[in-house]
């Protein structure tokens, strides 16, 4: 079977960092795949290549078999990206921006029909934001403004959703609710790729997991991946590239 | 308000021409503002008005209309900003810095070694009761189009500017929606310029998104209140000018600061009475960061600056 999304010898740097050394990883279509490493081991990075926000050196990235390129002019990889990218003062509604979801299957002038307005409802209900419909994006808390994105990528209706830190500064409820979301979409086929600093719920969601290290050191089944042994490397071989920036702690 | 004295003063065919000029450059630049005062470009819009300044000239000397030599100009310096931005590790505010104010001195060198024809005070201050037949046209034209252009790719833009990175996810062409901006910005700055001058087109690009920001939090609104709060300074700028014979571009600028000065009072959500009544009444519910004119965020896809977290939860 082709996988949803393949990376073969994956290779970024940023000026004189590396970020990512000779990465390999697949995700099979209806498979939840967990990303972990620790603040600076390149997993953002990784999704921004994937997704071409970022050069490559080297290596080469397929999403449903064909170029990256292709997977997105179709609208088939959904991405949340850490929260604090977001323009809190931006005047849009939380319907406004999981409306934005559904642009690239309207026409030039991006006016919405009675579906688009249909989907971005039950995109809504789904991550349990119905209320909220109407708040100006920056009213929300972070753990909203998350599950508004997730949103986003719902009403988008990706097949190929890649997820960075869904669970940092999301309550246990909210993060409950987003774990079940995901399971339905992977239980309809839908591919996930989500890097967690959150390793006790990462086997109930993920199966298979990746431990990155700017390369992977390892990969499988979760609970083999997420040994104390891998950990202890994963996590205790000093920061990867230079001094980590600051997102950890919120 | 004397109504005689209105009547009087837009009873002659140069007043007319005049407020024509000057209402269609604040539609077009009060639309445009909206996005450059969301983005952060507002810095762009004062580099672009300035560049232009040698095409002006240029076409006079070369019995071009000025329109065709401010638009190249104008292109140009956008172009030059970028390039010099993407291929060194200078900031864009210093990028832009640079490179308009080269181009602007190229300009008043120009016009200094150029025969008494070119009206150094007409390009930058405006010479809106002096405009020509040929002048009023181009305007309407070019007018019209920008107007067009904003209005009918207004969610595009709102997309480029809230999310540029979710535009690239889901396979919209978000750099060229950036080089249409771009080059509408060049064109309302050539629309502009015929009315308030170089130096004052600045001011319509930035002064009435900014106003319409305070008084709204959505994007659709902030697109409808700001070019009405435009005309309704350009009629009132114009007119005053009549009155009090001054200067018309002065007047109509100086009364899109006093507009922005009362919402920045009075606005229902973030005006500073009301904020400050909600904070002596112990509330601290809907205050926000304030607004930042001069952050210069990338251009480039891929380069989203963070938020600042200044949220208003200062406990009194
Ligand atoms: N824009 C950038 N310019 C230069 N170096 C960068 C840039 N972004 C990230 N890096 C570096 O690349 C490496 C990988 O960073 P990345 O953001 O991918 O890590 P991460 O695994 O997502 O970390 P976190 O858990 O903190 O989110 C780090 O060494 C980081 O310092
Ligand atoms: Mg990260």
């Amino acid at each position: 079977m082709t996988p949803a999304l393949q990376v073969r010898g994956l290779t970024v740097r940023y000026r004189e960092v590396l970020a990512l050394d000779d990465v390999h990883l697949a995700v099979a279509p209806g498979e939840a795949c967990g990303l972990v490493g620790m603040n600076g081991s390149g997993k953002s990075t990784l999704f921004r290549a994937v997704l071409g926000l970022v050069p490559t050196s080297r290596g080469d990235v397929e999403v449903l078999g064909g170029s990256p390129q292709h997977a997105r002019a179709r609208g088939e990889v959904g991405y949340v990206p850490q929260t604090d990218d977001v323009d809190r003062d931006f005047p849009v509604s939380v319907a406004d921006v999981v409306l934005m979801g559904r642009y690239h299957l309207m026409g030039w002038r991006r006016r919405p029909r009675a579906a688009d307005h249909a989907a971005v409802e039950a995109a809504l209900d789904r991550v349990r934001l119905t209320e909220l419909a109407g708040r100006q994006i920056g009213r929300l808390s972070g753990g909203q403004r998350q599950r508004v994105l997730l949103a986003r990528a719902l009403a988008q209706q990706a097949r190929v959703l890649l997820l960075d830190e869904p669970f940092t500064g999301v309550d246990a409820a909210s993060e409950a609710a987003v774990s079940s979301v995901l399971r339905e979409l992977v239980a309809d086929g839908c591919s996930v790729l989500l890097s967690t600093h959150d390793l006790a719920t990462l086997p109930d969601l993920c199966e298979r997991s990746v431990l990155l290290h700017r390369r992977v050191l390892a990969e499988g089944p979760t609970a083999q991946v997420l040994t104390p042994e891998n950990l202890a490397l994963a996590f205790g071989l000093g920061t990867p590239g230079s001094a980590r920036r600051g997102t950890g702690a919120r | 308000m004397n109504l005689d004295l209105v009547t009087e003063a837009f009873g002659f065919a140069f007043m007319q021409r005049a407020l024509l000029v000057t209402v269609v450059a604040s539609i077009v630049c009060a639309l445009l503002s909206c996005w450059l005062v969301l983005i952060g470009w507002s810095l762009m819009g004062d580099a672009v008005s300035h560049a232009v300044l040698p095409g002006v000239v240029l076409s006079y000397l070369f019995g071009l209309p000025f329109a065709v030599g401010a638009f190249v100009f104008g292109i140009g310096a956008v172009a030059l900003i970028g390039t010099v931005r993407e291929t060194t590790r200078l900031k864009e505010d210093a990028a832009i810095g640079v490179v308009f104010t080269t181009v602007f001195a190229f300009g008043v060198v120009l016009v200094s070694v150029t025969p008494s024809q070119v009206d150094l005070s007409h390009i930058l201050f405006g010479n809106v009761l002096g405009v020509s037949d040929v002048d009023i046209v181009q305007v309407l034209v070019l007018g019209a189009v920008a107007f067009a252009v904003l209005v009918l790719l207004r969610r595009d833009l709102t997309l480029y500017s809230f999310d540029r990175v979710h535009a690239h996810v889901i396979g919209l062409r978000a750099r060229r929606t950036g080089a249409i901006l771009l080059g509408l910005l060049a064109l309302t700055v050539v629309v502009a310029l015929q009315a308030v001058g170089v130096v004052l087109a600045v001011a319509m690009l930035i002064t009435p998104g900014a106003t319409a920001f305070l008084l709204t939090d959505r994007i659709s609104r902030m697109l409808l209140i700001a070019p009405t709060i435009a005309v309704a300074c350009a009629v009132v700028g114009i007119w005053a000018s009549y009155a009090l014979d001054a200067a018309s571009a002065g007047l109509v600028v100086v009364c899109q600061g006093l507009a922005f000065t009362l919402a920045y009072l009075f606005s229902p959500t973030q005006g500073l009475l009301r904020r400050h009544g909600a904070l002596r009444a112990g509330g601290r519910g809907r205050q926000r960061a304030p607004l930042s004119l001069t952050a210069a965020e990338g251009t480039g896809v891929g380069s989203v600056l963070p938020s600042a977290e200044t949220d208003g939860t200062r406990a009194p």
